[in-house]
Parts: structure tokens; sequence; C-alpha cells
């Protein structure tokens, strides 16, 4: 039995090394999402074309659409503008942009220059709707259903890979569905 | 050229290293005295390579060698010479060759400090310090290798040293970290030798304690000096902030601390042997918990170098086989080392198991916090949460009071065996004055009921009290004072030494987290503002040329009661290559409070936000720390410990035997 | 001047994506009606996480949601929101990683409890090795004391030595005995 006992640090140590062996493979810097299943909350922003007039949920599409977080000063925001002008020339999904912490004169120049995916922007210059959908850093994307609940959020540049493997499937699953 | 004979010198460290891995152990296990005898010499070789390996760097370093890739990434042409020497642990493959070539560094001390040492001890300790060499070396050639090329197009000028590491601190915090941090591998090799080879008696306790203080020491000084650095530079007043890659030394230091406590005892006592050995094994334990948690990317903090699961991989191989295996040698021989000797239920045996117990609690709980977001993400299936200075807090500093509580009644039980009687007659009057004058001082000095003060003072007192009073009663007999003060030994008056910086550690910490306080303002030039007694008037800004950065100079005068009392110039730095923008601030630092000011954003028509703190007590905390080391450094200089006192100890065997036989006659 | 905070706006800008910016104070003015507010304001920026930062606190970070947050912060300060409103706040919008102090729930009851439990383990280890060895009995540490201090244990039984010690040994007493002898002559 005492003998035992002098297992109980090299047991402890292995249970230790085992958990920290997972721990590597995890991901500790993405936050996941406080707002899945939950609507979009609601906001009075003005949009980038329009000028004075102000953007409620109310402009939102009422289908199942995507919410890109950008800013004119976001290098991988560029890298996923190809993604998003494709998939608008090809009309697969509505994508509405929610310019971030930017300068409007930058991020028209930028629009202009890169090219513009969105169908409406709204205009976040002080960051607070962000907070509101727990924004840390462009880019960030949702995924919106019918309903206005938010179903998917995805951290970071969005490449094929990601377009293909995470934001489609989501999309067709709840064109079929409704709320899944 | 040049690059290329630094990574041949850590290939042949390598070689020499897996020699002495194998060879001087096979030797002490069959008694062949010809591989034991090798054990000294390869351990020079290591050190001699690594030593190559290490100038090799600091010469490319210095001579802007950007084809090698460690150097491209952490130095510039405009960056100061002492900050491209230093660069060397700017990053994590020269600070990982650095870390090595300390361990070569103590090899190289144990194999010169250890003529009174059998050979068959010294080749074993040897053997497996040699053995972690080989996991270290390899490490670094398989996957972390600072002689890495840039080819075939190096760039012309390199990516700077991170502007927060261009300053004084960094040459000397991570020198002092490592050295302390490695220097526990030695005790880990004793550990190991006495369970190979099945002993462990006074004399192997005797050994030890001096390689035990002075890494436990020198571990101290490298905190300490951590701690400073992130409270000047980081400029928002905090000295300790429970980050996950501050926690591991922190962890190493408490069980280093139950170490050296546990080595008197079997020291002077002969027990708590395998108690001993654990924790040698557990300290060590977490300085490799340490490296690991600071170059894989377990857990992120601001300090970790970039993260690689690859590396992460091998670190924790390394770690699991090491650990896993002297735990497993552990549980299989420490049966072996029993202790013969009882001890009383209020001895000071007693009081130091319960130091170890505390200390060992607090140790666990810091390595429970540290970890518990990971495994909470591992079970939960992703969700994060984070664990930081609040809960620390709240778990740290109520053991702490626990410790401070026996700290005083231990050093005045007697060992083996104490009556209550002894204790109460020693310390009654201590307890009165220390809880009277704790709550009358803080209450009349303040003028309210502080309960925190109070608390704090009291049990600062208390310590200090309990070693007036044992200190009264050693030289009451003498016929002065200092004829006295002067017959206590030197390692009694380092531990006192140690328990008083423990004391003042403890008290400023806790007065500066009571007392401290800032105020966040936008001034224009000339415009003032008041905090505390003083008053601070902002002159305005002037710009100013570093070597390798621009800044703005803020000029802010300091009166008191109407009087000049100093200026502080904080700045506002931008350094060139990297871009980045830092803060310095100005500091006027007293042994009783500290007064500092840093720069905010210039605003519109030349105003400033800045911010004001005024931090009472706060450098007891690091005048604590250089007391505490300097007494651990003292409790090992008796003469008892002196290694390289063989022949004086030959001469006293030949009087003392000469003696006898006189005495026979 | 101007070169200089339009480059440190550019770069705190980039900042926030390639968060590995050195943390330096950041320096908010806020104004508060009592200090009372202002106490409040910075203990919660000292006890919310930022949530791109390596690790920080809000208090300390240069980070462009940090500064958002703490203004929001302050906001509600301002509005009269309780602490507890306002961490609902935080949590609703970011998760409990940007709590400090986690909350007490059944996934950290182990986290809370564990030091406690520690303690009481570890207390009532020490307290069966003091009872075992003080209940050595009277006899056993009347004998002790027959043996002097610090004297090898290894000296009232036998113990294996090797060969190379049984060696050293030899030379050793050779070593004093001529010794003596040269003393002698």
């Amino acid at each position: 039995m005492k003998n035992l006992k002098l297992y109980l640090p090299v047991l402890v140590f292995a249970a230790l090394a085992v958990f920290m062996w997972r721990g590597l493979y995890l991901d500790s810097r993405t936050l996941p999402s406080m707002l899945i299943n939950k609507p979009l909350p609601e906001f009075e922003l003005r949009s980038l074309e329009e000028g004075d007039q102000l953007l409620t949920t109310a402009d939102l599409p009422n289908e199942p659409f995507i919410l890109n977080i950008w800013g004119s000063y976001c290098l991988p925001c560029l890298q996923e503008n190809p993604i998003f002008m494709a998939a608008k020339d090809q009309g697969v999904v509505p994508i509405i942009g929610l310019n971030y912490k930017d300068r409007d004169d930058a991020a028209r120049y930028w629009l202009d220059i890169n090219g513009n995916p969105f169908d409406l922007v709204i205009v976040d210059d002080s960051g607070r709707y962000g907070i509101d959908l727990g924004v840390y850093g462009a880019p960030e994307t949702f995924i919106i259903d019918a309903n206005g609940v938010i179903r998917y959020k995805h951290i970071g540049t969005i490449d094929y890979r990601a377009w293909e493997d995470e934001i489609m499937p989501v999309i067709r699953s709840l064109r079929e569905g409704g709320n899944s | 050229m040049v690059p290329e004979l630094g990574n041949f010198a850590l290939i042949l460290a390598l070689c020499l290293s897996v020699l002495l891995a194998f060879l001087p152990l096979l030797g002490a296990a069959r008694n062949n005295q010809v591989w034991m005898s090798l054990a000294r010499p390869l351990t020079a070789g290591v050190f001699v390579f690594l030593s190559i390996a290490l100038v090799i760097l600091a010469y490319s370093f210095v001579t802007n060698d950007f084809s090698v890739q460690f150097v491209a990434n952490h130095s510039n042409t405009t960056l100061p010479i002492y900050y491209k020497i230093t660069a060397v642990w700017g990053g994590h493959e020269g600070s990982f060759l650095f870390w090595t070539w300390m361990l070569g560094g103590w090899m190289l001390a144990v194999a010169i400090f250890s003529k009174s040492m059998p050979d068959e001890f010294v080749a074993r300790v040897l053997g497996i310090m040699g053995a972690l060499a080989v996991g270290y070396i390899l490490f670094m050639v398989a996957t972390s290798n600072p002689f890495d090329r840039a080819l075939p197009l190096p760039p012309t000028n390199g990516a700077d040293l991170n502007a927060a590491l261009q300053d004084f601190a960094f040459i000397i915090h991570p020198p002092s970290l490592y050295m302390g941090y490695v220097g526990f591998s030695v005790v880990f090799a004793f550990a190991m030798a006495a369970l190979l080879s099945g002993r462990l008696d006074a004399a192997w306790a005797r050994w030890c304690r001096p390689w035990a203080n002075a890494a436990w020491a020198i571990l101290t000084v490298g905190l300490a000096l951590g701690s400073w650095w992130a409270y000047y530079e980081l400029g928002w007043g905090g000295w300790w902030a429970w980050d996950p890659v501050e926690n591991p030394p922190m962890i190493t230091w408490l069980l280093g601390a139950a170490m050296i406590h546990s080595l008197a005892a079997t020291e002077k006592r002969g027990v708590f042997k395998s108690w001993t050995v654990l924790l040698a094994i557990m300290a060590f334990a977490s300085s490799l918990l340490g490296t690991f948690i600071t170059r894989s990317g377990l857990l992120t903090s601001e300090h970790a170098f970039a993260s690689d699961p690859t590396r992460g991989v091998f670190i924790l191989g390394f770690l699991g086989l090491i650990i896993g295996s002297s735990l497993v040698l552990y549980a299989i021989r420490a049966p072996i080392l029993k202790s013969e000797f009882g001890f009383g239920s209020l001895s000071r045996e007693v009081f130091l198991l319960a130091n170890n117990m505390i200390l060992v609690v607090a140790s666990s709980a810091i390595l429970l916090g540290t970890l518990y977001p990971m495994v909470y993400q591992a079970v939960s299936g992703g969700d994060l949460i984070s664990v930081g200075p609040p809960y620390f807090n709240a778990i740290f500093v109520p053991l702490m009071g626990i410790l401070a509580v026996l700290m005083g009644i231990g050093p005045i039980a007697r060992w083996k065996r104490t009556s209550l009687a002894h204790l109460r007659q020693q310390l009654t009057k201590v307890v009165l004055a220390s809880v009277g004058l704790g709550v009358v001082l803080p209450v009349l000095l303040t003028m309210g009921v502080p309960l925190a003060t109070i608390a704090t003072s009291i049990l600062a007192l208390w310590i200090v009290f309990a070693m007036l009073r044992d200190i009264q009663t050693k030289i009451a007999n003498k016929p002065t004072v200092l004829a006295g003060l002067r017959s206590l030994s030197v390692s009694y008056w380092g531990m006192t030494l140690a328990h008083l910086g423990f004391v003042l550690t403890m008290a400023g910490a806790c007065l500066t987290s009571i007392y401290s306080v800032e105020r966040s303002v936008l001034l224009q030039p000339g415009q003032s503002t008041e905090l505390g007694a003083y008053t601070f008037r902002f002159e305005g800004t002037r710009p100013v040329q570093g070597p390798n950065f621009v800044a703005d100079e803020a000029t802010i005068v300091i009166s008191r009661d109407g009087k000049t009392y100093k200026t502080l110039y904080p700045q506002k730095r931008l350094y060139t290559a990297s871009g980045t923008p830092t803060s310095h601030m100005g500091i006027d630092g007293r042994v009783l409070r500290d007064l500092f000011t840093t720069l905010g954003d210039p605003r519109e028509n030349g105003a400033w936000s800045m911010t004001i703190y005024i931090k009472p007590f706060v450098r007891w905390i690091w005048i604590g720390s250089i007391f505490i080391a300097l007494g651990g450094i003292f409790a090992v200089t008796d003469k008892r410990y002196r290694q390289f006192k063989v022949k004086r100890a030959a001469a006293v065997s030949r009087s003392s035997a000469t003696l006898a036989a006189e005495g026979s006659q | 001047m101007r070169f200089l905070s339009l480059a440190g706006g550019f770069v705190l800008g980039l900042a926030v994506l390639f968060s590995s910016a050195p943390a330096t104070a950041q320096v908010d003015v806020f104004e508060f009606d009592t200090a009372e507010q202002e106490q409040r304001f910075r203990q919660l920026s000292n006890e919310f996480r930022c949530p791109m930062c390596q690790n920080a606190n809000l208090t300390s970070s240069t980070g462009g949601v940090a500064a958002d947050l703490r203004r929001e912060i302050h906001r509600m300060i301002m509005e009269g929101q309780t602490d507890a409103q306002i961490e609902e706040f935080m949590l609703s919008r970011y998760g409990d990683f940007v709590l400090y102090n986690p909350r007490l729930t059944g996934k950290t009851i182990l986290l809370w409890f564990g030091p406690l439990l520690f303690l009481i383990v570890g207390g009532w280890v020490t307290y069966s090795i003091i009872r075992r060895s003080a209940g050595k009995g009277d006899l056993a540490l009347a004998e002790a004391d027959v043996k002097t201090v610090g004297k090898e244990e290894g000296a009232e039984k036998t113990v294996e030595i090797s060969a190379a010690e049984r060696e050293r040994l030899n030379r050793l007493l050779a070593g004093i005995n001529t010794d003596s002898d040269a003393d002698k002559s």
C-alpha cells in the first residue's frame, strides 16, 4: 500500500502530460462567439453609399446572408475580397458589409479599386456596434438566417477552402431546413 | 562560413554529451574507474563547444551577418552594440542556446567544485546532466537551430530587436533567471545519483546544500529583476501579472524554497530524505515545464516566443521522458531512503514540514490556475475561460499569511523536541507586541481601521520580533551584545537575512497594493495637477533622437509645499526600424515610495494625456528579494560546505589522530 | 509631431491585427463625478481581459477594441449601471474568456475549491507524518538522544559499500596511519 502511494507523483504527472499534449493542438486564441443562435443585435447606423439615411435590421435581406466585418486598413480583408467578388458575380448569397472603425473616403476608395462585393455597406466608425457583435478585430464574418438569427461566425480571412467547407454548407442547410 | 562553425560546435557538443550521458553512468554501475574518470573531461569538452557556439552567434550579431536567420529576425545595423550582443537571447533559438550553455556552465562548476565527492557520485551527477544536455542540444539541432541561414537572399538589414527588450534590464534579467532556473538541474542530478546508488546520507545533504541554495538564490534575483523590469517597462505600476510564463519560475522558486528547508533538515537530522528527493525532481520538472510553456504556444502570453506545435511536442516528449523516468525511479528506490530518527510534535522538523506543505500547496494551486483554461477548453469542447490575478491573489495571499505565522515559530522551535512551555515562554511577549503594535500603528497613522494594513503589520512585526527574541535568547550568555552577535554563525545570519527579506517583500507587496494611487489627466503645457502631497506641472515636450528611435520627451516639474522637488522626463518613443511605439516613464524611485509619470498621446494645442502614479513601499519588494538571495547564499557559506578545503580537513584529521594517540598513552 | 501621431495611429491600427505590440501604458482621460466611480473604473478595467491581446487586461492594452471597451465601461458607470450589469454586458458579447476572475460554475468548482482541497489533503498528510514520527515513542526519541546530531545513518547497521569505496577507505586509513607515524617520528 505504501509503495503504491509512491507512484502517485508519476501518475499525476502522466495525466498532466496528456492534457498538455492535447492542449498543444487547441487554438486558445480564437474566441467562440456568444451570439450563435441569438438574433442579430439592433442597430441604427448610416450607410456608406446613401450618406444620411439610417439603416436598421429591417433593411437587411429576408433570406440567409453573410455579414462581413472589414476595413480599408485590413490586409486580410483584401485577401478575401476576390472570394466575395466571385460570390457576388454568381449571385450565390447576399453579402452585407460592416465598415468597422474606418474612414469613409478610405473605405470608398478601397471598394473602388478592389471591387465592391457588398449589397449594402453599414458604417460603424466608432466600433460600438462591433462590440455588440463581439468583434475584436477585422476580418470577421457572420452567417445570418432568414429570420435575422446569427447562425455561424468565422474569424479571420476566408480563403477558398473555408468558403467551400465552412460557409457554403451552412448557407445551404439554412436554405433547406430553415431554423436548424 | 563562421555560422557553419557554430553549427559544427553544437554537433560536437552533442556527441560529447552523448558520451557523457552513457559512459560515466555505466562506469558507476560497473565500477569501471576509467569510464567514471571520463566525466570531468567530457564535461569540460561540452562546455567548451557550447561556449564556442554561443560566441559565434554573438559574433554574427556584432558583425551584422543577416544571412543567419536568427540575426536577421532580431537585429538591425542601428541597434547599439550592447543590445546586439544580448540579442543572442532575444528570441527562441538563441535563448535556448543560452539556456543550454548555462547547463554547460553549471556542469563545469560541478566538475570543478567536487573534489571531496567520491568519483562514483560525481560520475553519476555529471552523467545525468550530460543526458539533459543531449536532450537540449538535440532539440536545437532538430527544431530550433540558431545558425539556420536565410539564404539564398539574405536581407540587407534585420527586423530589429523587439522594442520592449531594448532596455538595461534585458541585459541582466534573462541571464540571472536562466542561471537560477537551470541551476535546479544540479540538485536534480544529485537526487538521481542518490536514487541510483541507493544511498542518501548526511554527506550527500552537505554536498547538495550549496548547489541548491545557490540556484535558488540566483533564481530569486532573476525573478526580482523580471518583476522590476515589468514595473518600469510596462508603465502602469504593475509588478506581477500571474502570467502563464511568469508562473512556472514562481512555482520553481516556491518548490526550491521548500527544498532548501527540507535539505536543511536532512542534513542536520537525517529526516525527510525521500521527500527531499521528490522535491528536487518536482522543482526541476517545473523548470522544464516553464521552458515548455514559453516555447510551445500552449498558453498565450505577452512573454511567449512564437509558437510551434512541433517544438512543443518535442519538449513535452523530453519532459515526459526525463520526469517520467525519474519519478518511476523515485517510486522504486524511495523506500530504501528511510530515516531512522523521529521527531516530536512541536519540533522544528514539524514546522519545516508545515512550511513545505504550504509551499507545495501554493505551487499546486498556481499550477492549477495556470493550466485550468487549457484543461477547461479540452474538456468542454472549445469554451474558453481565463484565470487571472483575482484568482491567484485570492489563493496565494492567505497561504503566504499562514506561512508568515509559521515563520515566527519555526526558528524558535528546537530540533527533535520542543515543549509547548518553551514556545510559550519565548513567544508570549512577541505575540502581544506584534498584535499590539500591529493594530495601534496603522490606526494612529491612518486615523481609521484599515484591516488589510493591520493584518500585514501584525504578520511583519510577528516575524521580526520573533527573530529579535531568538537572537536575544542566543546571545544572553555573552559578555557584550557585539560579542554575542559575532558568535552567531554565518548560517544563522543567512536565515535571519532571508526571513527579513521575506518580511520586506511581503510588506511591500501588501502595502503598495493597498495604498498606491494614480491619476490620468490631459494637460496643456503650463498646466498642473495634484496627487497626494505633490503638484505636477507639465512644461511641454521636445523632440529627442536616440540611436534607433525618435521620441517626444516631456518635462514634468514636481513640487511639494510650494518648493520644487524634482523634474521628470518621460518619453514616448518610436523605434524607426520596427515602427513600434513605446512609452518610457519618468521615475523618482525612493525607498519609501515611487513617483512616476507616463505619457499617453498628444492632443490638440500641444496638450498630452498622461498618468501619474504614487506607489508607497514598492521598492521593498525588490530590496526584500535581494535580502532573500543574500541570505540564501550566506546560509551555505559555513566552513562545513567549503568544497575546496580538503587539505585543511586532512590536517585536522591528522592532528586529531595524533591527539587521540597521545590521549591513549 | 504630426507625423508621429499619424504614424503612431497607423501603427496602432496595424497592431489591431498583428497584435504583438508590447503592452505599454494606455492613457485615457475620462471624467468622473466621484472618486468612487474612478475607482470602479480602474477595478473593472483591471479585471477584464482584452479580447485580442496576448494576455493583458483592459488597463494595459493598446489594442483598438480595448480602448473601445474602456470607453463603454466609462459610459456604463456614468449611466449608473452596477458592476454586475457591466460584467453581464461583457459576458454576453465576449464570453467567459474576458473575465480574469472566473465565475464559480459547475465547471469551475474544481478550480476554486482545488487549492482548499490541496490544503486539507496536505494538512492531513502532514499531521499523519507528525503523528507517526512522534508516535515512535519516548523510548525511540530517547535512543535518538544518544546518537549525536548529523552522524551517518549507517553507523548502526551494516551498509553495503562498493568495491571502489572500500579501496578509498583503505587508502584513507593508510594515509592517516602513515601521517601519524610521520608526526611521531
